[in-house]
């Protein structure tokens, strides 16, 4: 049995950032498992530009952005093991220990001190949508269509509807234009789309490809294969309005209805999830309630930007690293100040969630998403009664994660503290 | 004649909404944008608007069948679809190195395309 002190599950943007942080940081022992047959992850599949504008400055493609981080990896002679699987993760006194496959070296019990979640995250399936009818060919996700297209050369159809208007779907709505396909509508159960902006600009619009929002699927035609959709609109508790059915003759239907973070592993080991994000309850380590395991990237909420992925990451491999430097101080803390971050008002959750002072840098970033479309409104911080910050928004939307950076000063300025309150303010 | 027009700003994920006014033919002002890349995506999208177009392209003897590409630079946006029909056609043999050129003056705009990942040769 090999131990390191450091195990990275997941080689894609968050992994890869994490494992270079803190092999920076000092630590050598370290150690990526890959369940593809390549590091990168997501990245290689998302063909299109707009990554890396903050990190690097400049515009690049997802396999340009994911190849920086692999040649720095490579570098720092990082070492990886490709097309592994992580079967389980325990608790083993202090350490954990990571139970892994793969062909060269069959079934590995490997010990480690820290462990790094970065997983990612899944879409949301049909089986999980409750649309009616049968299920023939030609349902796939937006994602599975991405990957087939982008990297397996094969194109899923040729009449296109897709439901759901988050990014990868609008996409994807582009990409299969642009292959030739005729895309016919996207569709959006909310009166909102969960995708950015830009991406109804130039995907759909450049495109003249229809948005429907308030509508949903009610109805797929096809025993053997798709034949076609039917759409209606919905009110305002999203049940479909009858009346309003119209029917679209298509082979395909894709579906961008949401991302889950992917925390089988987590769960199964005694990380405690959020309710909201699907992912672990962090501190300002990034660190779950099991002592040692940390999380990042899409695996803790469900990013819009890369960048901040990458940044989320290298902090969490920073905290890592730190963690095993007082590796043998551990567990002889005393009892320290933990405030919980309490989200309302529109504000559904942040991350992270807790914070405990004596671990707190000057500034902490806290990353949220609103549910709901605000303009020029203000996200406020309250200890109590008093207010420590009162940001004003041109416009906050759910497709748009924001974030609030939180000065220790006024953490540390009143005794006791046990909770700080978020919410959204509407001028 | 005074217009304004109200655009998403695409330059990069924040999505910026723009306000841009216009005497005629001219831009006289971009509101809204919170960086210079805005302004210059203001002006330019009312004047003269382009993209950067990604695709992919066939491989012979690869680990993968398709590489990515893209435009080595931006073309004009009604040129995206001349684009994308001229990668229909062609098919290059592996290894691809990240950068090579995979075609030259795509759909006449005068930008190479190229390609944006490796693909090693498949060692049979």
């Amino acid at each position: 049995m090999r131990e390191y002190d450091l195990i990275i599950v997941g080689g894609g943007p968050a992994g890869l950032a994490a494992a270079i942080s803190a092999k920076k940081e000092g630590i050598h022992n370290l150690l990526i498992l890959e369940r593809d047959h390549e590091l990168g992850g997501i990245l290689n599949q998302c063909i299109h530009n707009g990554f890396g504008l903050h990190t690097f400055k400049e515009e690049l493609t997802g396999p340009e952005y994911a190849y920086r981080f692999i040649e720095e990896a490579e570098k720092l002679e990082i070492p990886y093991k490709l097309n592994t699987m992580v079967l389980d993760i325990s608790k083993e006194g202090k350490s954990k220990m990571v139970t892994a496959m793969n062909r060269e070296d069959g079934l590995m019990f490997l010990k480690t001190k820290a462990v790094v979640l970065a997983m990612g995250c899944r879409e949301r399936p049909r089986g999980a949508l409750n649309i009616p009818g049968y299920r023939p060919a030609g349902i796939y996700t937006a994602g599975t269509a991405q990957r087939l297209v982008n990297m397996e050369g094969y194109m899923p159809g040729k009449e296109v509807v897709i439901l759901g208007s988050g990014d990868i779907g609008l996409i994807m709505a582009r990409r299969m234009t642009l292959e030739g396909a005729k895309v016919k509508v996207v569709a959006e159960l909310l009166p909102y789309s969960g995708g950015l902006q830009r991406n109804i600009v130039q995907c759909l619009n450049d495109f003249g490809i229809p948005l429907k929002l308030s509508h949903t699927v009610v109805d797929i035609q096809g025993k053997e294969r798709v034949t076609g959709i039917t759409l209606a609109e919905v009110d305002e508790n999203k049940k479909p309005i009858p009346g309003t059915e119209e029917f679209y003759s298509c082979d395909t239907l894709l579906l961008s209805c949401g991302l889950i973070p992917e925390n089988e592993l987590s769960g199964k080991m005694g990380v405690e999830l959020s309710r909201v994000t699907s992912g672990p309850v962090v501190n300002e380590s990034l660190e779950t309630n099991v002592e040692g395991v940390f999380a990042c990237g899409n695996v803790l909420h469900v990013h819009d930007l890369v960048d901040y992925v990458s940044e989320e990451a290298a902090r969490a491999g920073s905290h890592a690293a730190e963690y095993i430097r007082s590796w043998d101080s551990i567990g002889k803390t005393e009892e320290e100040q933990t405030i919980r971050i309490q989200t309302e008002g529109g504000i559904r959750y942040s991350v992270p969630q807790i914070i405990r002072t004596e671990h707190m840098e000057e500034n902490l970033t806290v990353r949220f998403r609103v549910g709901a479309v605000y303009r020029d409104a203000y996200v406020s911080v309250y200890c109590g009664d008093k207010r420590i910050l009162h940001k004003k928004k041109r416009k906050l939307a759910p497709g748009e994660m924001e974030q609030v950076v939180l000065k220790k000063t006024d953490l540390t300025a009143e005794e006791g503290l046990d909770k700080i309150v978020m919410r959204v303010e509407e001028a | 004649m005074t217009e304004v027009k109200e655009l998403t700003c695409i330059s990069c994920p924040l999505g910026c909404s723009l306000t841009v006014t216009m005497e005629g033919k001219e831009v006289v002002k971009v509101e809204g944008n919170t960086c210079p890349k805005g302004k210059a995506y203001g002006e330019k999208e009312v004047t003269n608007p382009t993209r950067i177009v990604t695709s992919s392209v066939k491989v012979r003897g690869g680990i993968l069948p398709v590489v990515s590409v893209k435009t080595a630079s931006d073309i004009p946006k009604e040129k995206i679809a001349e684009c994308s029909r001229a990668l229909k056609g062609i098919q290059i043999d592996a290894p691809v190195k990240i950068g090579d050129t995979v075609l030259r003056n795509v759909g006449g705009t005068g930008v190479d395309m190229i390609a944006t990942r490796n693909v090693r040769a498949k060692t049979s």
